[in-house]
């Protein structure tokens, strides 16, 4: 049994690790907060930017020269995977389902004997895929200096991906990201952006719309700007789950640490009293002996 | 019968502006400056840096816009833009920045055609302001 003085420092340092956990928690909740309120506000935007790209691409009416963002290469041999997660760790399990999300997903593209490249976004993914996947992963983006997702950044990543398709490295894109539930569920999301994926929704108002310029023209304008706002969404949607994520984890740990306490104190108290009975009985029968 | 429409400015980070008493908004689309008034006809165009002119009943506002795509349908208009700045709020310093950036833009000798024309637009957007 351990003495009564290692016990006092134990129960000292889970003590303060309780105190550690307490306030990341309460750090993430009022991140959270404004997360989720970016979040929140950044979605209008995703959404009508989706909206018009769907009635335009309706409105195309030669498919076979519809841009090659919208339609793809017509291959399918080389997948671009972009995996975001966070920078920083101790938020549960959050990177950890993005990337085994991911993971199950190159592992099906490799058995089909196609090509893999990877960009992480985030150190966290970065770490956690170089081991395995290291040779795949042509870039690693990070923004550990903007405190908040902010569309520059968000735009940055489109631009390099735009960049690649273009000079011909990749036929579909597709990006991993956490999309916000609610605080206990985040979801991982795969979200294919390149070619872009609307064969389930559409919508069949024959609505007729005026362009101007044409709708190829405007197409051609949009949709790489419908890129780095996908981005974007999956970015805000990201920091949302990652705050969730993190004060959840948080929660727990301070459960578990309070717990620990009250083991420890009561393991404590025992070995004290134990001391104390075993003194007396000696001293007892010391007297008896006389 | 009222001559009144919906407008609504969209950024990535937020609803920039909402407003239900429009009267007439003058867009600065990509080929010349488009006036939108009631029961136009529905239309999607994307914008050229420039002047945002919204008349409504509760006063005229102006914003400067790099760019942007417009959608007009059932006399409601979506503008959707990354930057967007109201013209009132835009003091001198910050504008010296915009302008130092687009001037540094349009001098870059190695941009296409098209991206040197956005950026002359720029500069001659953001001095007219002055």
């Amino acid at each position: 049994m351990a003495s009564l003085d290692d016990l006092k420092k134990r129960i000292a340092s889970v003590k303060s690790t309780q105190k550690i956990t307490k306030a990341m928690k309460m750090v993430a909740a009022a991140k959270l907060r404004r997360a989720q309120e970016s979040a929140e506000r950044g979605r209008p935007y995703s959404e009508k930017m989706n909206n018009i790209i769907l009635n335009l691409s309706n409105g195309i009416s030669d498919k076979e020269n519809a841009p090659k963002l919208l339609s793809g290469t017509g291959e399918n041999k080389v997948h671009l995977c972009v995996v975001m997660t966070s920078d920083r760790g101790l938020c549960g399990g959050f990177n950890s389902n993005i990337i085994k999300k991911a993971k199950s997903y190159f592992s099906k593209i490799l058995n089909e004997g196609k090509q893999l490249k990877i960009i992480t976004v985030g150190s966290k993914g970065n770490d956690q895929l170089k081991r395995v996947y290291g040779d795949k992963i042509i870039e690693n983006i990070s923004f550990k200096e903007s405190k908040n997702a902010n569309y520059f950044d968000a735009d940055k990543v489109g631009k390099i991906i735009i960049e690649k398709f273009e000079a011909g490295e990749f036929d579909i894109c597709t990006i991993f990201y956490n999309q916000f539930k609610n605080v206990i569920t985040q979801l991982p999301q795969a979200q294919q952006i390149i070619p872009l994926n609307n064969e389930d929704d559409h919508n069949n108002s024959d609505e007729s719309y005026e362009f101007e310029p044409d709708e190829d023209e405007i197409l051609s304008n949009l949709l790489p700007k419908n890129i780095s706002t996908q981005i974007f969404k999956a970015m805000l949607e990201n920091s949302a789950s990652e705050q969730g994520s993190r004060m959840s984890a948080m929660d727990n740990a301070t459960r578990n640490a309070g717990e620990m306490v009250d083991k420890l104190t009561i393991e404590y108290n025992r070995s004290r009293q134990a001391a104390i009975t075993k003194e007396l009985i000696e001293i007892i029968s010391g007297a008896e002996s006389l | 019968m009222t001559e009144e429409f919906k407008i609504e400015i969209v950024n990535p980070e937020k609803s920039f502006l909402v407003k239900e008493d429009v009267l007439e908004v003058v867009v600065p689309a990509f080929e010349g400056e488009m006036g939108i008034l009631k029961d136009h006809i529905s239309i999607i165009s994307f914008l050229k840096p420039g002047i945002i002119k919204v008349f409504s009943k509760s006063g005229d506002e102006n914003y400067y816009v790099e760019d942007g795509i417009i959608e007009f349908k059932n006399n409601n208009l979506s503008i959707l833009t990354s930057t967007i700045f109201s013209v009132t709020d835009l003091d001198k310093s910050k504008q010296g920045d915009l302008l130092k950036k687009a001037e540094a833009e349009a001098s870059k000798s190695e941009i296409s055609d098209q991206a040197k024309y956005l950026a002359d637009q720029k500069v001659e957007v953001l001095r007219s302001i002055n």
